[in-house]
């Protein structure tokens, strides 16, 4: 049988999903967005239970099920648990244009870690376990990208 | 457990884009490939099970969609969301329940769509999406949280890629068979630190099947039946800040399961091969250490050896693994063909001399949050 790829162009159609959502932040995310956008402020829950305190904060406890203590305020600073720069950046994703990156990061004051993204560093700069500190925009809008990115704490070690 | 076997495979050649297949025709080959090996036809078959990943098909609910292409009429039908590994246990435990022999199918077209848009969708719409992190970012951040609580070195992750792009020479099927060094690996662009080019699993078209069949029936079948001496699956936290990155608790757990299921104490004496996740190098070291080889942080050093290659103590993705041909959900069924291939000693090119058990593990979710282990022997 010949095969019809030498005679035939493939025919390939285009398309694109574009579906409208919302999400609901519930209670605890719209408490969190709004102390971020309002205050500046990073707002943790406690497990009783396992005595942890989640960031970002959770109703329940995902480890014992327990209901979560709401609120522990937490600093704008942290760890840097782990991190990596984004050297590939694709425009429709990337909040962010220059030199970037993503760590999680472990506020002070929290059990457990976050994503977000890292800026203001120079090639070579961040380290695991270094302390870096987030940096708000001036419009906030209630979302996470009310704090712009995270960068390392000058002079600290 | 009861005699479950595996009695035919099949897998269409894996390339970086087949444009002149659509998903069903990718089904199609895979499903009368499977058939074939086993000698039976589709009115042999009573249940029908399909994996598939709607946002990769741009179509909902795309498991339904290949059903035709499956020979699905009045059978007993069901759709897997999620890994290989997964679905085909889903299969197994059809064919537990008594409802028949299954065949089951996965497909994936990387090269119709945007990968990175798409692994961006499966982070937290609320807290984590919109930074743009997907798959190779956050599998970028497990790297480094691995290699710097270890002491693993990049050379260490390259080594992994050198062996199985070299595998992968041996194996017809495989979309990337290349010859290269660690040098090479390290001369390859980050796309995210730790992460170089040659460290990563490229885009894939393919489609794999196998048919599942209860020890009554898999008596009557024309291939040698390789059996399921266990299986066994777990999960960890969702958001990644919640988990220990640099450690594969859920593997660990779903070794344990399955190696209890198969009487297995020693791996490493007792398995004879491995297929294991290595969409991105570190991964291969991170799954050899969930699942028993080696003591955690020791993998690197294994492989250095020599210990993993072809002709090592345990070779490790010799089929040349998902580094080498990446159609994502169809990457753990061909770790589980893999398996039934070396154990039946149809591998061809690439057979590991006497496979008498054989382990396949797969991955579901961000940085392997899911994981699926799977034994399979030649003796019921
Ligand atoms: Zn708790």
């Amino acid at each position: 049988m010949d095969d019809w790829r030498e005679s035939q162009e493939i025919l390939v159609m285009d398309g694109r999903i574009k579906v409208p959502y919302t999400w609901s932040a519930g209670e605890v995310g719209t408490s969190y967005l709004e102390a971020l956008r309002d205050e500046k402020r990073f707002l943790g829950t406690r497990c009783p239970n396992c005595d942890i305190v989640y960031h970002v904060p959770r109703m329940h406890c995902p480890d014992c099920f327990t209901e979560c203590e709401r609120y522990v305020e937490l600093a704008g600073q942290g760890e840097l648990v782990t991190w990596t720069v984004a050297r590939r950046h694709y425009p429709p994703l990337s909040p962010l244009g220059g030199r970037f990156g993503y760590g999680v990061i472990k506020l002070d004051g929290a059990d457990t870690g976050f994503l977000h993204l890292l800026a203001e560093f120079e090639e070579g700069e961040l380290v695991t376990g270094g302390r870096v500190e987030a940096v708000f925009a001036d419009e906030r809008e209630g979302s996470m990208l009310d704090v712009k990115y995270f960068r390392p704490v000058k002079g600290v070690e | 457990m009861e005699p479950v076997a595996i009695v035919g495979v099949g897998m269409t050649e894996v390339k970086r884009e087949r444009a002149a297949d659509t998903v069903a025709d990718l089904v199609f080959e895979a499903c009368t490939k499977a058939l074939a090996d086993s000698g039976m036809g589709i009115d042999d078959i009573d249940i029908v099970l399909t994996g598939s990943n709607d946002f990769f098909d741009g179509r909902t609910i795309s498991s339904m969609a290949v059903m035709d292409a499956c020979g699905s009429y009045d059978k007993n039908v069901s759709t897997v969301e999620g890994d290989g590994t997964f679905g085909a246990a889903h299969a197994v435990m059809r064919v537990l329940a008594g409802w028949g022999t299954c065949l089951y199918c996965v497909h994936h077209k990387g090269s119709e769509s945007v990968m990175p848009l798409i692994t961006n969708a499966m982070f937290d719409p609320l807290y984590e999406r919109f930074l743009g992190i997907e798959a190779v970012t956050a599998s970028a951040l497990q790297a480094r949280a691995y290699m710097d609580r270890y002491g693993v070195t990049e050379q260490q992750c390259a080594a992994v890629s050198v062996k199985n792009h070299g595998n992968a020479r041996l194996n017809p099927v495989a979309q990337m068979p290349l010859e290269i060094t660690v040098d090479d690996v390290m001369a390859s662009p980050y796309l995210a630190d730790p992460i170089k080019l040659l460290d990563c699993g490229p885009i894939s078209d393919g489609a794999s099947a196998v048919v599942i069949a209860s020890a009554d029936r898999a008596k009557d079948v024309s291939g040698r039946p390789v059996w399921v001496k266990g299986i066994g699956y777990s999960c960890d936290a969702f958001h990644l800040g919640d988990r220990d990155l640099s450690k594969v608790d859920a593997l660990q757990a779903a070794a344990k399961k399955a190696y209890g299921d198969a009487g297995i104490t020693d791996p490493s004496g007792q398995v004879d091969l491995a297929e294991v996740n290595d969409a991105f190098s570190y991964m291969e070291l991170m799954s050899l250490e969930g699942l028993g080889f080696c003591e955690r942080g020791g993998a690197g050093a294994l492989t250095e050896s020599g210990a993993t290659a072809l002709g090592g103590k345990l070779p490790v993705n010799a089929s040349g693994g998902c580094i080498s041909s990446n159609p994502v959900l169809v990457t753990g069924l061909n770790s589980i063909i893999e398996c039934v291939l070396q154990v039946r000693g149809d591998a061809g090119d690439h057979q590991v001399e006497g496979v008498g058990t054989a382990v396949a593990q797969g991955v579901n979710g961000p940085c392997g949050q899911s994981q699926c282990v799977w034994v399979l022997g030649g003796d019921a």
